[in-house]
């Protein structure tokens, strides 16, 4: 499964909604993530790429859209 | 050594349903209730200030613990919402509560003011004798400015809340605290002069779901005390859904946090002493039962204080 597939599998399963999402259309604006899946999200986004997310790096811009977490990704390779 | 000797509490009578301030928003009690928790709220008469609702608080406090005032060797007034720049609540709410010539401090730091005072107090009260620690709000002032934001007016209500901490005994003992702050995103929960509060929701609840969980942890450990072990958890009552969260990061059932929000909604710095005054009226400490305070706040402020009950 490519990165792109595994982070659509991780929003499916952190929200328990359908991800049908442009890469770059706000996760946040579209309803599928709330501020209280958001820290869901972080906590699946380091076991699943095996990263420790320091709380410097929690900025909810930085987890806005697919295309945001992927660069986030990328920083942290 | 510093011990838990009373908590006291003043509530408005004046309550404010969920029905209503969703109106105020273009929403209903339903959707208040499911992103909040909160059925209702009080709001203080326009003419009551927060050094008003303080002092009642404290003279509740010291009135259970039988203390007089002027005894006292400090008060802290912990409140966000003060009238004026300066001079701050404290001297005021001392002087209403017959407290004069005794040092009275402010703290102003909204959410975490209590718990930063109470930690404070429990360092202080051996060398300055019984401290009284208050926490105080009048958010009505705030959430009533116009423009009323969505996620902010239909969360705040209005109170106070009181400790009394003294070197000698008491119903605990405050076993030791763990304090933070961290300025990074000090603009994402804000409030200025005169204008509307400013929150940053999803920053808050991201931070403070990772950092309340995680100071606990610290303080517990420290301790060597299972988080499966600790009586009960007195927390700032921000939002029933951070509050379910911290317990599931815990890995503790809710039910073990107390829990008011439903009645007063988020009354900042005051909440978590009004929480514990009812907690401690309607169960109380435990001989030798851990129990945990906490609290997050603007700033970011926070924080976690161990007490073992007597």
């Amino acid at each position: 499964m490519d990165r792109r597939s595994k982070l659509i599998e991780i929003l499916k399963s952190v929200t328990k909604k359908d991800v049908d999402i442009a890469p770059d259309e706000s996760l946040f604006e579209s309803g599928i993530l709330d501020s209280f899946a958001l820290p869901d999200l972080v906590s699946a986004l380091e076991q699943e790429f095996s990263i420790e997310i320091p709380d410097s790096h929690l900025n909810p811009r930085k987890f806005e859209s697919i295309e945001r977490i992927e660069e986030y990704l990328d920083s942290r390779a | 050594m510093a011990f838990i000797k009373e908590f006291g509490c003043w509530l408005p009578e004046h309550i404010v349903t969920s029905e209503e301030a969703g109106s105020w928003v273009g929403s209903d009690a339903e959707w208040v209730r499911n992103v909040s928790g909160i059925d209702e709220r009080r709001f203080a008469p326009e003419s009551d200030t927060v050094a008003g609702l303080a002092a009642r608080a404290g003279a509740d406090c010291l009135r259970r613990a039988g203390m007089r005032a002027k005894d006292l060797g400090m008060v802290f007034v912990a409140s966000g919402t003060s009238e004026r720049a300066f001079p701050g609540p404290a001297c005021t709410a001392a002087r209403l509560l017959g407290a004069e010539g005794v040092p009275a401090v402010d703290v102003p730091m909204a959410s975490a003011g209590s718990l930063f005072a109470l930690a404070l107090a429990s360092r202080l009260a051996a060398q300055l004798g019984a401290i009284l620690v208050i926490g105080a709000e009048k958010m009505s002032r705030v959430v009533l400015r116009e423009p009323r934001e969505k996620g902010v007016a239909i969360l705040f209500g209005d109170g106070a809340g009181a400790c009394l901490v003294t070197p000698d005994a008491g119903r605990s003992e405050i076993v030791d605290s763990i304090l933070c702050s961290d300025g990074t995103h000090a603009e994402d929960l804000m409030l200025e002069n005169g204008a509307p509060l400013k929150m940053n929701g999803r920053s808050v609840i991201l931070h403070a779901s990772r950092k309340i969980p995680a100071v606990i942890r610290a303080v517990l450990d420290r301790n060597k005390v299972p988080p499966a072990e600790v009586q009960t958890y007195l927390l700032h009552q921000a939002n029933q859904n951070l509050l379910d969260r911290i317990a599931s990061a815990l890995g503790i059932a809710s039910e073990r946090f107390f829990s008011n929000i439903r009645r007063y909604g988020n009354t900042s710095s005051a909440s978590m002493l009004i929480a514990a005054c009812e907690w401690c009226r309607a169960e109380g400490f435990r001989p030798g039962a851990p129990v945990v305070f906490g609290a997050f706040g603007a700033g970011f402020h926070w924080g976690a204080l161990l007490a073992r009950g007597v």
